[in-house]
């Protein structure tokens, strides 16, 4: 089993007592701690701590039932959220589209369901490539993963069953080519769906779960440092700039931009909102891989949703008049993409103003975008591709050194402590650009190949009869069925 | 008898369905429906995206009714329908030629 370096880290306060007596120790001798790290830096330059030297410090701890639990059911809570996602965007939707909206995020249940045990897995975690950007093949189908019951610790310093982890991550790999959809829909045909998301699933998504959390290129124990807590870089960035790119190259709706029509059905949004807001605490909460130090990520979440559904709302009852309840939807996942990236490194006040801030930022990206009439149809890049580069961001200048424990996270902590916050910012900026040029590229790749095996997008007068019958034989709303 | 077909608020449905039970006028079709006539339409915003919504929606209610009761059942319906403002709705009366009740063959009037 690999993962024995994984970034993703909170479980910092898996054993955070401990390590909190242990900070508290160091602090106490600022001065021997600055010279030791002078020290390091001397003998390494800006060369980064070495992932082995680092894991010394994280004691190998037999598994915990209770962190072990919240990793289960923090699986399930995200697995609700794709669901979530589907009535979130099939409310957006018209009647006559709605079922192969949905079907586009609900069917991927199934696809990187089966793809994530065979292989998808053992590309982000595997260590046998040897290599920073990606995992290896020696985890296909979880072999060695957990040991025979499945019940074996992931690493040392992450006293929770490996299997956990496994199915926790898998979760993770099935809503985020989901949250991609949205942006393509109501044009884009569902066998090139199929085949896109198989493929970046397998040489975008795994990559940079390796890069961000397996101990890449990318994380705490890479060469660049950077932090994300549950996945503003790997979840929200990665599927906002593909997003983005697809609907570039697709191209609009041939209705878009003279014949728009309202959301068909937006009790579905609000629906979809709540769903993802519920699944939001284990995707966050339980990227603590605690359950004891869980509190803070999944009151962050929270308090972060709240202030950016209040700030969207008041935005537009300043603004417009009138708050919304798209805009209260919209504003509650802006304020969770937002903090995804922060939640188990910030406090109250950076959390609300995180969602403030997120909630803004969106709100303003939306806007441009109905004014530059970009065909992103349902603000997959203006939501979560803007909110994540603000989350992540943020991240950087509004982490607590406190949080940010040395062991768990070695070259973010060393950059914190030679250059506080704004060498953070720095590293999560390069964490940004580097997801945001290696996604673009390998998204336009992926769909400039598939484009020439097959047709990206349904002629237009499928279009106009509407994708449920075409690629579904099926109607969401018959009238003639009673 | 005449049909009279009344576009209607769809909030008011009720009331005209109470005025005319009140007239022993006791079979009425229902269907909802969208129109625009004065009322033009109205301007929804989402995302800050603005669409006008040209259509707007209307209950389209269908009576038929014999000759002598056509003024008190348009009576009833004109003052359980008006608001005064614009959207009010409108009725149209027609003629119908005759009326055969399904379930036992029986034609005109005595069908209502």
């Amino acid at each position: 089993m690999t993962l024995s370096s994984t970034g993703r880290g909170r479980s910092a306060e898996a054993t955070f007592d401990r390590f909190r007596s242990l900070a508290l120790a160091r602090l106490q001798d600022p001065q021997l701690r600055s010279a030791a790290f002078c020290l390091l830096a001397l003998g390494a330059g800006i060369v980064p701590l070495l992932a082995g030297s680092a894991k010394a410090a994280l004691a190998a701890a037999p598994t915990d039932g209770a962190d072990t639990l919240l990793m289960l059911v923090g699986s399930a809570m995200v697995l609700l959220m794709t669901p979530g996602l589907a009535f979130f965007y099939g409310g957006f939707t018209r009647s006559k589209n709605v079922l192969n909206c949905m079907m586009m995020s609900f069917f991927l249940m199934g696809l990187i369901g089966v793809l994530w045990v065979v292989v998808g897995y053992s590309l982000a975690f595997d260590a046998g490539f040897g290599s920073p950007f990606i995992g290896g093949l020696g985890s296909m189908f979880l072999h060695g993963v957990g040991g025979e019951l499945g019940d074996k610790a992931l690493a040392p310093g992450f006293p929770i069953s490996a299997t956990s982890f496994a199915l926790f991550q898998g979760m993770f790999a099935i809503i985020t080519p989901a949250l991609i959809s949205g942006a393509l829909v109501e044009r884009i045909s569902f066998k090139a769906w199929f085949w896109f998301c198989l493929i970046w699933s397998l040489l975008i998504y795994s990559p940079m779960a390796k890069m961000v959390w397996g101990g890449g290129f990318i994380g705490p124990f890479g060469s660049i440092g950077a932090i994300d807590f549950a996945g503003g870089t790997v979840v929200h960035i990665a599927s906002g700039v593909a997003a983005l790119v697809a609907a570039a190259i697709i191209g609009p709706r041939t209705t878009w931009p003279n014949s728009k029509r309202p959301p068909h059905n937006v009790p579905f949004i609000l629906l979809g909102a709540g769903l993802l807001w519920f699944g939001w605490f284990g995707f966050n909460g339980a990227s603590m891989f605690a359950s004891k130090t869980a509190g803070f990520p999944f009151l962050t979440t929270t308090t972060s949703a709240s202030a950016g559904l209040l700030t969207w709302c008041l935005i537009e009852w300043l603004k417009d008049g009138k708050p919304t309840a798209v805009g209260a939807a919209t504003g509650a996942v802006a304020g969770l993409v937002g903090i995804t990236p922060a939640a188990g490194f910030v406090y109250m006040e950076q959390s609300i103003l995180i969602g403030i801030l997120t909630a803004v930022a969106c709100f303003v990206a939306v806007r441009i975008k109905a004014a530059i009439q970009f065909d992103d149809s349902l603000d997959t890049f203006m939501v979560h591709g803007v909110g994540g580069t603000v989350g992540a961001l943020l991240t950087g200048i509004l982490a607590s050194k406190a949080l940010v424990p040395g062991d768990y996270f070695p070259l973010s902590a060393k950059i914190m402590e030679e250059s506080g916050n704004f060498g953070l910012f720095i590293a999560q900026l390069k964490a940004t650009l580097v997801t945001y040029g290696f996604v673009a590229l390998g998204t336009a790749i992926i769909l400039w190949v598939l484009g020439a095996l097959m047709p990206l997008r349904v002629s237009a007068e499928d279009e106009e009869r509407g994708l449920d019958f075409v690629a579904h034989g099926e109607e969401a709303y018959d009238p003639m069925t009673n | 008898m005449k049909m009279i077909t009344a576009m209607v608020r769809p909030s008011k449905v009720d009331a005209i369905k109470t005025a005319l039970v009140a007239l022993d006028i006791i079979g009425m079709t229902v269907t909802d429906s969208r129109g625009f006539g004065r009322q033009k339409g109205q301007v929804e915003r989402y995302r800050g995206t603005e669409f006008t919504v040209e259509f707007l929606p209307k209950a389209r209610i269908e009576i038929v009714v014999t000759d002598e009761k056509v003024d008190a059942a348009i009576a009833a319906i004109t003052e359980a329908a008006h608001t005064g403002e614009i959207g009010d709705g409108k009725l149209f009366v027609t003629p119908v030629e005759t009326v055969i009740r399904i379930r036992t063959g029986e034609t005109g009037e005595v069908t209502l």
